[in-house]
């Protein structure tokens, strides 16, 4: 036994295989004949053998002779004989050559008598590829006998556990279907049930197979309309879709309301294939492609889908800048054709692409003007019917195109005429207008024509048509019709009265509207050079004095401030825009009655009523203005009246200030921030920005919310620790600077962070409830400035908004926004993230492009500073690769971070100091030369404090935090010492 | 569809699948006039054509013609559509595929089309699942084939 296995598999070796036989035909191209026929020979032989592997490589070298075209009916009964074998390779090829090789005759004789009981067997055999095998080979010569006694166990197979042999049982049941049709009705209700398999492949297989018979005779599938409906508009199979839309196509005409619901899913598709169009127009088929949407633009019945091919046909010419319009008139001639159309809502789309082709191709200015002339003679076709006034809105682009170059007029009377029509009065205010200034264009132009020939009776006629119809136009009710109307009417009666005293008038009131229009690009004004000579920032009139802005203020306590003298701030389009963007949140907010803005009533025990009067507004003039919160809704009018003219105030500082900057800023901004800090010393004054700036931050400079923390969190809240006030103090030593302990800090910062990871941190002061405002910058890359906010309504949650601006050329996608959590701090991520997540930024920057992001931080303690270390992630698309890229950076949460402004009288907080619930501690700062109001100016307005009271050098301040903590703060300064500090803290 | 075929530029038959009974003279009738029809267009002419009651989509891919018959109410684009996607899963499973490939693997190339067509009718539309039970057989039959019957 064995040895007859090794020796089958000896002989084989000697035999050809499939692979040889290929090669040697290719081998002999001269005698392929004779080859062959030694090659059948061969095989003859094979098939002789016992060996089945043998008969079945004979089998197969057969299949490949047969395409060749020789004949091999011969060797049927080897076929199948190789094909009721149980191995599976000599099936498959065995399944191929009864397709080709036995003619049908044969074929059936053999199946019926042979092989059936082998297919059958095959059919049911437990290996889905035997079985697969068994019913590719059976879909190639299904015949009606075939059919008939086999469609019983192919119905079976259709609810096999494989869908594998699910998907192709259902479709040879089709094949089944067309030679034996009874069968159909017991099969169907299981095909029909293959529409809803849970496999896709069975499912697409069902719905093939049921198109195809429902195209044969669709009466008998109305039924199942609905299901394919479902199918179609969830189906994301396009072959599937395509064949559900055939069977539509077939049933719509038996179903008229079919078609109605088909509207939508349909037009959907359709869209998808407008999309298509647009990206394959070329400057050679564009016309093509434009001819066709026209022919569908006439057919089409549905007045969305025709404005949607409209829209189409217009965003497909028009696209980069008419790239692909060869020949403008013709795309005249389709703008004017577009108007036909009745009832559609584009009329001012194709008004504006009219306008515009005129003015920016002055080629086609005459033929253009001639459209436009017959369109104003045919007005009354547009406006006939008042359903169509969408349309209409293309006369006010054809009044102003032959007004404007009505030099090109063929016949201008005529049209002066049309313009002056009676009928005109019941078009849209706005066309109206644009038809009276048109009509005076024209008038100017026949003037000059009519004048040019000596029959100036002519020309006097032409003033009398106007003087005669204008009249309608100045009772008109729409003003800025009736305005020009009576204007020009008054015009026309002067040159009436000129004309008959016999002077020529026509140059002078051509002169009316000379000039050419030219278009301009968007941005073309930066092109224009500034004149010599010309200063944009100077002061046309002189400053109104600083006074000025303190008058306003209602008995402040910082009276005696003197003007101050502010440094130089840049200002950039990005520091109005970023301003502009903050107040209009704010703004948002404090007119949103759902915000809570007022302080908790735990304020209300140390508070009387709050009234106007009583709020202690502390104006400080600072250039950004400082909200005063928790006031009840009624004032929010004052405060917007408040805010308006601090708004006012802040302009003209920054004017004030751009101007400094002429002289002095150039020069500073080159040095670098930890080296400014001698600079900083003498002129360091109440505001902000003083510090020199490495040119990274300029950026955060010119965002208006950049001011330096005055003085550190830990300051204030300074319950324990002495020896980190000694910490502190040596610090102070060690830098020996006469300055407050708090720029110390600052700049301590800033040293730090500049040089270690270039980046800087800022921090500043916003409005109102807001918080001193970190920033970070990574050089030419990413910037980064954000903000942290109390949230009020929760007293645990802090909201922190970064606005991420890409400094780079490329686009920056992908970004996610991570966070090391700590104990105290945690970002808020969705439910079911793990703690070491990322939050996706819902955004992506391209290049230039800033755009901000919010997150919120859970927060347990507010009574200590936080630094939080985080990392963000993104993408870096350059034109040929993206990186990723990652950056490091830390949020500083500072503990007047949490510091709400809170006004208080008096009374109330001698009650607070009395109640004994107040922790104390206090601090001695040397070395602060700054006078007494700067500094409380500072305080108040960088964390969050209101003076309560003043006396010479003492004061009295006040705060709360969000989460209700009193926060009192004493200042004196001692003698010619610097002010001491003491802060209590319930 | 009625049947598909493949054929060279030279006009050798590659590879060709009726999904009708028709007799061998009949089949080399019409593939000799079907070659010669399809050979003799300019490659900027229309892939599509009418021949006899049935229309013709064909495709050039590189030297091989790809010809398919179907019926008078059957879509030529989808037809397209079905040539493309099988080239697709023929280029999957050689790995850019070409003529020869086809040559000695007909056998392969006809069980990649009977996976994906059956009876004329698209079966599979899915190219990984197509690609997944070829991959499956060719298993199966690796294992048939180290086992030599007795």
């Amino acid at each position: 036994m064995a040895l007859k296995i090794v020796k089958g598999s000896i002989d084989r070796m000697f035999d050809k295989n499939l692979q040889d036989l290929v090669r040697g035909i290719r081998n002999h191209k001269e005698d392929e004949a004779k080859y062959i026929s030694t090659c059948i020979d061969e095989i003859k032989q094979e098939l002789k053998q016992d060996n089945i592997a043998v008969k079945a490589n004979a089998v197969c070298k057969l299949t490949y002779l047969q395409m060749l075209g020789y004949d091999v009916s011969w060797a049927a009964f080897n076929i199948v004989e190789v094909m009721s074998s149980s191995k599976f390779t000599y099936k498959v090829s065995c399944s191929q050559l009864q397709l080709q090789s036995v003619d049908a005759v044969l074929i059936t004789t053999i199946i019926n008598s042979v092989s059936l009981p082998l297919v059958t067997q095959d059919l049911s055999s437990p290996n889905q590829y035997d079985t697969g095998v068994a019913l590719t080979g059976l879909s190639c010569f299904v015949t009606p006998d075939l059919a008939r006694d086999l469609a019983s166990d192919i119905m079976t197979l259709m609810s096999h556990t494989k869908p594998y042999i699910r998907k192709k049982a259902v479709l040879i049941m089709y094949k089944v279907f067309l030679k034996y049709p009874e069968s159909l009705r017991p099969a169907f209700p299981r095909l029909k049930e293959k529409l809803e398999d849970p496999d896709p492949g069975v499912q697409s297989a069902a719905v093939n197979v049921i198109c195809e018979l429902a195209r044969r005779n669709p009466k008998n599938y109305l039924s199942l309309a609905p299901l394919f409906f479902k199918l179609m508009t969830s189906s994301t199979n396009n072959w599937v879709l395509i064949k559900i839309i055939k069977l539509f196509g077939a049933l719509t005409p038996l179903e008229p309301r079919l078609g109605k619901k088909l509207i939508e899913p349909l037009t959907n598709l359709i869209h998808r294939a407008l999309d298509l169009l647009y990206g394959m127009v070329s400057k050679k088929n564009l016309m093509e492609i434009v001819k066709k949407l026209m022919l569908h633009v006439d057919k089409a019945e549905g007045t969305t889908y025709r404005d949607e091919l409209l829209t189409k046909i217009i965003d497909i010419c028009s696209q980069s800048n008419y790239q692909y319009i060869t020949n403008f008139e013709w795309y005249i001639s389709i703008l004017v054709e577009l108007t036909r159309l009745e009832g559609t809502r584009h009329g001012h789309l194709i008004a504006s692409q009219m306008l515009d082709v005129a003015i920016r191709v002055k080629a086609i200015r005459v033929f253009a003007v001639a459209q436009m002339a017959t369109l104003l003679d045919n007005g009354h076709l547009l406006t006939g019917n008042m359903q169509r006034n969408g349309i209409c809105e293309v006369l006010y682009a054809a009044a102003w195109i032959c007004g404007e170059f009505s030099e090109h007029l063929e016949d201008p009377m005529q049209t002066l005429e049309a313009m002056l029509r009676p009928k005109v009065a019941t078009l849209p205010g706005h066309i109206q207008a644009v038809y009276v200034q048109n009509a005076a264009k024209l008038f100017a132009t026949v003037l000059r024509k009519q004048e040019g020939t000596t029959d100036s009776l002519a020309a006097q006629e032409t003033s009398q048509l106007l003087i005669d119809r204008l009249p309608l136009f100045v009772q008109s009710a729409n003003l800025e019709v009736q305005e020009r109307a009576s204007c020009i009417l008054q015009l026309v009666k002067y040159i009436q009265k000129l004309q008959q005293k016999e002077v020529e008038v026509a140059e002078e009131v051509t002169a009316l509207f000379a000039g050419e229009l030219n278009p301009v690009a968007p941005k073309a004004q930066k092109k224009v050079p500034v004149p010599d000579g010309l200063d944009l920032d100077a002061w046309i009139n002189e400053p109104p004095s600083e006074s000025e802005s303190e008058d306003e203020k209602p008995k402040a306590i910082f009276t005696k401030e003197e003007p101050k003298h502010t440094r130089p701030r840049h200002t950039e389009v990005d520091e109005k825009e970023l301003a502009r963007r903050r107040e209009a949140r704010k703004q948002e907010q404090a007119n949103n009655p759902f915000y809570i803005k007022t302080s908790p009533s735990s304020q209300k025990v140390y508070q009387d009523q709050p009234g106007v009067e009583h709020i202690p507004v502390v104006q400080i003039d600072l250039s950004v203005p400082l909200k005063v919160p928790g006031m009840p809704m009624s004032d929010q009018y004052l405060k917007l009246e408040e805010e308006r003219r601090q708004k006012e105030r802040s302009e003209r500082k920054k004017k004030e200030k751009k101007k400094k900057r002429e002289k002095h800023g150039r020069g500073r901004r080159a040095d670098s921030g930890p080296e400014s800090e001698e600079d900083i010393t003498p002129a360091h004054h109440v505001d902000i920005v003083t510090e020199e700036m490495p040119e990274v931050c300029w950026v955060l400079l010119q965002s208006g919310y950049f001011i330096p923390q005055v003085m550190s969190a830990q300051f204030l809240f300074q319950k324990s620790t002495k020896h980190k006030k000694k910490k502190q103090k040596k610090e102070k030593e060690e830098k020996e600077k006469k300055k407050k302990k708090k720029h110390h800090h600052h700049h301590h910062h800033h040293h730090h962070h500049l040089h270690s990871a270039d980046e800087s941190v800022q921090n500043g002061t916003v409005e109102e409830e807001e918080e001193p405002l970190p920033v970070r910058t990574w050089p030419s890359l990413l910037t980064h400035v954000y903000d942290v906010q109390g949230n009020l309504q929760d007293g645990s949650q802090v909201v922190v908004s970064v606005i991420f601006e890409n400094k780079t050329d490329h686009f920056l996608k992908s970004m996610e926004f991570n966070v090391l959590d700590s104990l105290n701090s945690k970002l808020q991520r969705p439910e079911g993230s793990s703690p070491h997540d990322g939050l996706a930024v819902p955004f992506q920057l391209p290049p230039g492009v800033s755009n901000e992001a919010r997150f919120v931080f859970s927060v347990q303690s507010i009574v200590m500073p936080q630094k939080l270390k985080g990392t963000l992630t993104f993408i870096v698309k350059t034109e040929d690769a993206s990186t990723h890229e990652k950056l490091d950076f830390k949020l500083h949460f500072t503990c007047t971070s949490y510091l709400i402004t809170t006004p208080c009288y008096s009374d109330a907080y001698a009650k607070l100091l009395e109640s004994g619930e107040l922790k104390s501690s206090s601090l001695k700062l040397e070395g602060v030369i700054m006078p007494f109001h700067h500094l409380l100016a500072r305080i108040c307005f960088h964390h969050h404090f209101s003076v309560v009271e003043r006396i010479d050098s003492c004061a009295s301040m006040y705060s709360r935090s969000i989460q209700g903590h009193h926060v009192c703060l004493l200042v004196k300064t001692v003698s010619t010492r610097p002010p001491y500090i003491s802060s209590l803290l319930l | 569809m009625q049947f598909m075929l493949l054929f060279s530029r030279q006009g050798k038959l590659r590879l060709q699948k009726w999904y009708v009974p028709l007799s061998d003279k009949e089949k080399k009738k019409i593939t000799r006039e079907l070659v010669q029809t399809v050979l003799a267009r300019k490659p900027k002419m229309c892939s599509f054509l009418e021949w006899r009651d049935l229309k013709i989509v064909y495709k050039r891919y590189a030297s091989l013609y790809f010809c398919c018959a179907i019926e008078d109410q059957d879509n030529e684009l989808i037809t397209l559509e079905i040539i493309h996607r099988y080239v697709e899963l023929l280029d999957k499973y050689f790995g850019s595929v070409c003529e020869l490939d086809i040559i000695f693997n007909f056998e392969k190339a006809y069980f990649i089309l009977d996976e994906f067509l059956l009876g004329g009718e698209a079966q599979e539309t899915s190219k990984k699942n197509v690609l997944k039970a070829i991959e499956q057989a060719d298993l199966l039959q690796e294992v048939c084939c180290s086992l030599p019957s007795s």
